[in-house]
C-alpha cells in the first residue's frame, strides 16, 4: 500500500545514474526522487553536473548506466515516438530561452499547441495571450526573440513551457544573468505557477537566494555525486563542509602537497 | 609510435561513426517524407528560401556562363567552318553539364552554407533540444522540408540557369558575332535529345539532395564534432566543411551520373 502510494507520487525517479562525457565521468551513482506537486531545486557549483543531470532526465542524452523514470515511464531505450509522447506532458524552460529565432514570441509560445492539438487559430491565439499575460509579456507577442532582454527571454521560454499545462516543469537556471528585481519576479512567478496549477517544478540553479525562497526540497550536487537531498531547513542546518561553503559563500580551501603540485605542473592534467 | 597508431585508429573510428550518422540522417528524412503527416507549407517556405532567393544569382551566373561558352565554341568552330553547330554545342554543354553543376555550386555557396550555419546555431543555442523537449520531431518539423525543397528547387534553378545561358549564347553568337538567328535556334532544336534533358534533370535532383543532406546534417551533428567545436568557431568550421563536402560530392556525382547515362 505504502509502496504503491510512493510510486504514484513520484514523477521523476533516477536510480544509480552514471554518465560520462568522453572518458570523463560526470555523474557517479545518482539516486533521486521528485514528488508530485513539489518544487525541487537541484543545486551545486559550476561543473557539478546539474545541467547534465537535467539533460539525462529529459532523455536528451543517454546514460552510461542506471535508470531514469519520468512520469512512470522508463526513459532509456524508448522509441522516439514514445519519447515524444512523454515529452508532451512536460515543459522545459532552457537557460538562454532557446526560442526559435525565425519566429515571433507569440509564434514560439503557440508552437506546441499548433503542433500537438487541433485547436483553431483564434483559440490558440487566446491561449497564447493568456500565458504571455501570466509572465507579464503581453506586449511582446509580435516581437522577435532578438528584440528581447535576457529576463524577457526567460519569461517567454517559461510561457512556452507552460502552454500545454504540463505535469512537470523543468527550469534551467531561471535567475542566472538577471538583475535582482527580475530574478525575484521570476521566483514569484514560479511560486504562483505551483499554487495555481499544482505543477511539479524542477529548478536547476546555483542561485542560493532563489533556492531558499522557492524550493520545497533541495538536492545538492558536488563532484558528480549527490551530497544531500532535504528540505530547505535540513539543508540550512547541514554540517557538511561543501554545503556550508555553498551556503556561506566561502571559497574552497583545498590543500595540496607541494610534490603533487609540482607533478601537475610538469606532467600536465 | 603507439600514440600515433592510437590516434590513427581513433580518427578512423570517428570517421566511420560520422559516415554512419550521415547515412542515418538521410534515412530518417526519407522515412518522414514517405510517412504522413507531411506538411506542405514548410516545404514551400524552404523552396522560397533555397529557390526564389537564389534565382537572381543563378540567372546572372547562367547568362555569363552561356556567353563565355558561346565565345569559346565560336572561336573553335569558326576554325573548322562549323559555326552552324554553335547552338547545339552551347545547348548541350549547358543542359548536360554546366547547368546542373554550376547551379549546384551556386546553391551550395548561397543556400547550403546558410542552411548549415542556421542549423548549427540552432544546435548550440539549444533550439533543437527545445524542440525535442516540446515533443516536436526536428526531422519532421524542419529537416525533411529542407531536403524536399532541395529536390524541387535545384532542378527549377537549373532550368533557369540553362534558359539564361541559352540567351547569353544567343547574344554572343547572334548579336555580337553575326551567326544567323535561324542557324542558332535550329542548332538548339536539332542538337538536343530527350536523353540530354533527362541527364540534366537527374543530375540536378541528385545535386539538390546531396547539398541539403550534407549541409543540414553537418549543422545538425555539430555537437559531435571534435572537442572545442561547440560554439561560434564550431559553426564556422562545420559550415566550411559542409560547403567543401557538398561541392566535392556534386563533382563526383556529376562524373558518376554522366558515366552511367552516356
Amino acid at each position: 500500500m505504502n509502496a504503491h502510494r510512493h510510486s504514484s507520487d513520484t514523477v521523476v525517479e533516477v536510480e544509480h545514474l552514471v554518465t560520462h562525457y568522453g572518458e570523463r565521468k560526470i555523474l557517479d551513482g545518482i539516486n533521486l526522487r521528485i514528488r508530485q506537486g513539489e518544487i525541487m531545486a537541484i543545486m551545486g557549483g559550476s561543473g557539478a553536473g546539474k545541467s547534465t543531470l537535467l539533460r539525462h532526465i529529459l532523455g536528451l542524452s543517454p546514460p552510461t548506466r542506471g535508470a531514469i523514470r519520468l512520469l512512470g515511464r522508463e526513459m532509456t531505450g524508448l522509441r522516439s515516438k514514445e519519447l515524444y509522447a512523454i515529452r508532451r506532458k512536460i515543459g522545459v524552460a532552457f537557460q538562454g530561452g532557446a526560442l526559435l529565432t525565425s519566429m515571433t514570441v507569440g509564434e514560439n509560445v503557440a508552437l506546441p499547441l499548433r503542433e500537438h492539438t487541433r485547436l483553431d487559430r483564434s483559440t490558440i491565439r487566446i491561449m497564447t495571450r493568456l500565458k504571455l499575460e501570466m509572465v507579464n509579456l503581453s506586449r511582446a507577442e509580435n516581437l522577435m526573440p532578438a528584440q528581447l532582454s535576457g529576463g524577457m527571454l526567460k519569461r517567454a521560454a517559461l510561457a512556452r513551457a507552460i502552454i500545454m499545462d504540463p505535469a512537470v516543469l523543468f527550469f534551467d537556471e531561471p535567475s542566472s544573468g538577471l538583475d535582482p528585481i527580475s530574478a525575484v519576479e521570476l521566483d514569484e512567478m514560479i511560486l504562483r505557477l505551483k499554487q495555481a496549477m499544482n505543477m511539479t517544478i524542477v529548478v536547476v540553479t546555483h542561485e542560493l537566494q532563489s533556492v531558499l525562497t522557492i524550493a520545497d526540497r533541495i538536492t545538492i550536487l558536488g563532484g558528480g555525486r549527490i551530497i544531500m537531498t532535504g528540505t530547505v531547513d535540513e539543508v540550512r542546518n547541514s554540517r557538511d563542509e561543501y554545503i556550508r561553503l555553498l551556503l556561506d559563500r566561502k571559497p574552497r580551501t583545498d590543500t595540496e602537497s607541494g610534490e603533487s603540485y609540482l607533478r601537475r605542473l610538469t606532467d600536465g592534467p | 609510435m603507439s600514440g600515433g597508431l592510437e590516434k590513427t585508429g581513433h580518427h578512423y573510428f570517428s570517421l566511420i561513426e560520422a559516415v554512419g550518422r550521415m547515412g542515418l540522417f538521410l534515412l530518417q528524412c526519407l522515412f518522414r517524407a514517405a510517412t504522413p503527416p507531411v506538411k506542405l507549407y514548410p516545404v514551400v517556405q524552404q523552396i522560397h528560401f533555397i529557390g526564389a532567393r537564389s534565382s537572381w544569382v543563378v540567372v546572372t551566373a547562367g547568362l555569363f556562363t552561356g556567353m563565355v561558352v558561346a565565345l569559346q565554341f565560336y572561336d573553335t568552330l569558326v576554325r573548322f567552318g562549323s559555326v552552324d553547330l554553335l547552338g547545339s554545342a552551347v545547348a548541350l554543354s549547358l543542359i548536360r553539364e554546366l547547368g546542373p553543376v554550376i547551379t549546384a555550386l551556386m546553391v551550395t555557396g548561397r543556400a547550403g552554407s546558410a542552411i548549415c550555419a542556421e542549423i548549427g546555431i540552432m544546435r548550440i543555442s539549444e533550439q533543437i533540444d527545445a524542440l525535442e523537449c516540446m515533443g516536436i520531431d526536428p526531422y519532421r518539423f524542419f529537416l525533411t522540408p529542407k531536403l524536399l525543397a532541395g529536390l524541387v528547387a535545384v532542378p527549377v534553378l537549373t532550368i533557369l540557369f540553362d534558359l539564361a545561358g541559352l540567351v547569353g549564347g544567343w547574344f554572343v553568337g547572334v548579336v555580337l558575332f553575326g551567326v544567323g538567328e535561324g542557324t542558332y535556334v535550329q542548332g538548339l532544336r536539332g542538337g538536343i535529345e530527350w536523353n540530354d534533358v533527362a541527364m540534366g534533370l537527374v543530375k540536378s535532383i541528385v545535386f539538390g539532395g546531396l547539398i541539403v543532406w550534407f549541409c543540414a546534417a553537418k549543422g545538425y551533428f555539430l555537437h559531435y564534432e571534435r572537442a572545442g567545436a561547440f560554439g561560434p568557431e564550431g559553426v564556422s568550421r562545420v559550415t566550411t566543411n559542409a560547403v567543401v563536402l557538398s561541392s566535392v560530392s556534386v563533382l563526383f556525382a556529376d562524373y558518376l551520373i554522366g558515366s552511367l547515362m552516356l
